[in-house]
């Protein structure tokens, strides 16, 4: 039989046969009832599409301001690098780091591992460096934090609320698509690609 | 094939990366390494319960100082406040906004005590080779893992929360060393999580179940 032909519950150990799925399906183990595999409703092209969007969205919501604020007079923009970088010079300079890392350079560096992995393989074409592009995905995967974000900036608004006056922006809006997007794309079993590659080599 | 196979009793061993399965007596070219993705094949995760608990005791103990310390100081015209994380939650819930403090609550309080107990339930039961409930126990293991990273939300608050005010200048806030211990506490129990490996819940002794005489079918 070959392995292939097998799956291993990650989270008890016991070996499965592998079966055919239709779209939206999912696997359980049958020992510890976690999830073995599934397939997604989603294509290759269609998360190549989303990557794409998720791209131009993620451009948007940085070159716009999240909030606008005004107090006595005083009005001030606030776009996440402006905020990074205010947040380095004051006494939070880990925090700002964090967040640097978590809300742009790690969800920047997903969707650029989606597309440079998912472009030639939906010509069925594996793309040099696949196993690394890979394994870096799958590290990154737990760090990428927009959606917590998303709801601190909602809890800040409101504890602000009291010193000024808030308005939204348009970034805002669309680092709430951007997590929509996101969300849809991690619905994607990322070890299925494997199996996507290998069918693209044969 | 029944259910009840067992990679390790079988010398299959399933990669972390790829779920490719390898059988270990014939791993080809590179011993101990995924043939597909290159990746190191372990059958369990390396020192998983040592590091989980060397994880989670540094945890355990940096909850105390971020509940206790302040996290925020705010300086107004009208003097000065020191709030923790718990009087914040406090706050928000006098504006009038109590939906935002229940998740707030939740994903300060409640997430990372609920993590903590549960990972020191499972490594203890694990330990002792229990074969108590063990397939309610790999799904807390799973729900822990889902919810790890909700626990920044605070994290996130508190820096934009001083970043903006820091905008507007017309309120002077400052961190306090709470928010970077509450940080610290969630990070090293993500870590601590990582490192669980939830196959030894079934690697206890007696843990193979009476084969099922039931049909089961889902």
């Amino acid at each position: 039989m070959p392995a292939q032909a097998l799956i291993v519950c990650e989270h008890c150990d016991t070996v499965h046969r592998r079966v055919e799925l239709a779209p939206g399906a999912a696997a359980r183990c049958h020992t510890c009832g976690g999830p073995l595999y599934h397939r997604s409703r989603l294509e290759l092209n269609a998360m190549l599409a989303l990557t794409i969007a998720g791209i131009i969205v993620f451009a948007v919501a940085n070159a716009y301001p999240l909030v606008t604020l005004s107090s006595q007079g005083i009005r001030n923009e606030a776009a996440l690098w402006q905020m990074v970088a205010s947040a380095w010079n004051s006494h939070i300079a880990l925090v700002a780091a964090i967040a640097a890392l978590t809300v742009f350079f790690f969800p920047l560096l997903q969707l650029a591992l989606y597309a440079y992995i998912l472009l030639p393989l939906s010509l069925h074409r594996v793309p040099r460096g696949f196993a690394a592009a890979m394994h870096l995905l799958r590290q990154l995967r737990p760090w990428s934090m927009v959606e917590v974000f998303l709801i601190g900036v909602l809890v800040t608004i409101i504890k602000i609320g009291s010193l000024a006056d808030v308005v939204l922006q348009p970034g805002i809006w669309s680092f709430g698509v951007l997590t929509a997007l996101l969300t849809a794309l991690a619905g994607f079993d990322t070890r299925e690609l494997w199996q996507a590659a290998d069918e693209a080599q044969r | 094939m029944t259910a009840e196979l067992r990679a390790a009793a079988l010398h299959l061993v399933s990669c972390d990366a790829c779920s490719l399965v390898v059988n270990e007596s014939t791993a080809a070219e590179h011993p101990g390494h995924c043939p597909r993705c290159h990746e190191v094949l372990h059958r369990r995760k390396p020192d998983s319960l040592r590091r989980s608990w060397a994880y989670l005791i540094a945890a355990a103990i940096l909850y105390i100082p971020a509940n206790l310390l302040p996290a925020l100081h705010t300086t107004r015209l009208f003097g000065r406040s020191d709030d923790t994380i718990l009087s914040g939650v406090v706050e928000l819930w006098q504006d009038g906004s109590w939906d935002l403090a229940i998740i707030v609550f939740t994903a300060s309080i409640v997430v990372p005590l609920l993590k903590i107990g549960v990972l020191a339930m499972l490594l203890i039961t694990t330990q002792r080779g229990s074969t108590w409930r063990q397939r309610e126990r790999t799904r807390l293991y799973r729900i822990i893992e889902f919810i790890g990273q909700w626990s920044m939300l605070d994290v996130f608050a508190v820096a934009l929360l001083v970043t903006l005010v820091h905008f507007g200048a017309f309120a002077r806030i400052e961190p306090g060393g709470g928010i970077i211990a509450f940080g610290a506490v969630v990070l090293l129990t993500m870590l601590a999580t990582k490192s669980f490996d939830p196959r030894l819940i079934w690697d206890a002794p007696a843990a193979r179940p009476p084969p099922r005489t039931d049909q089961h079918h889902d």
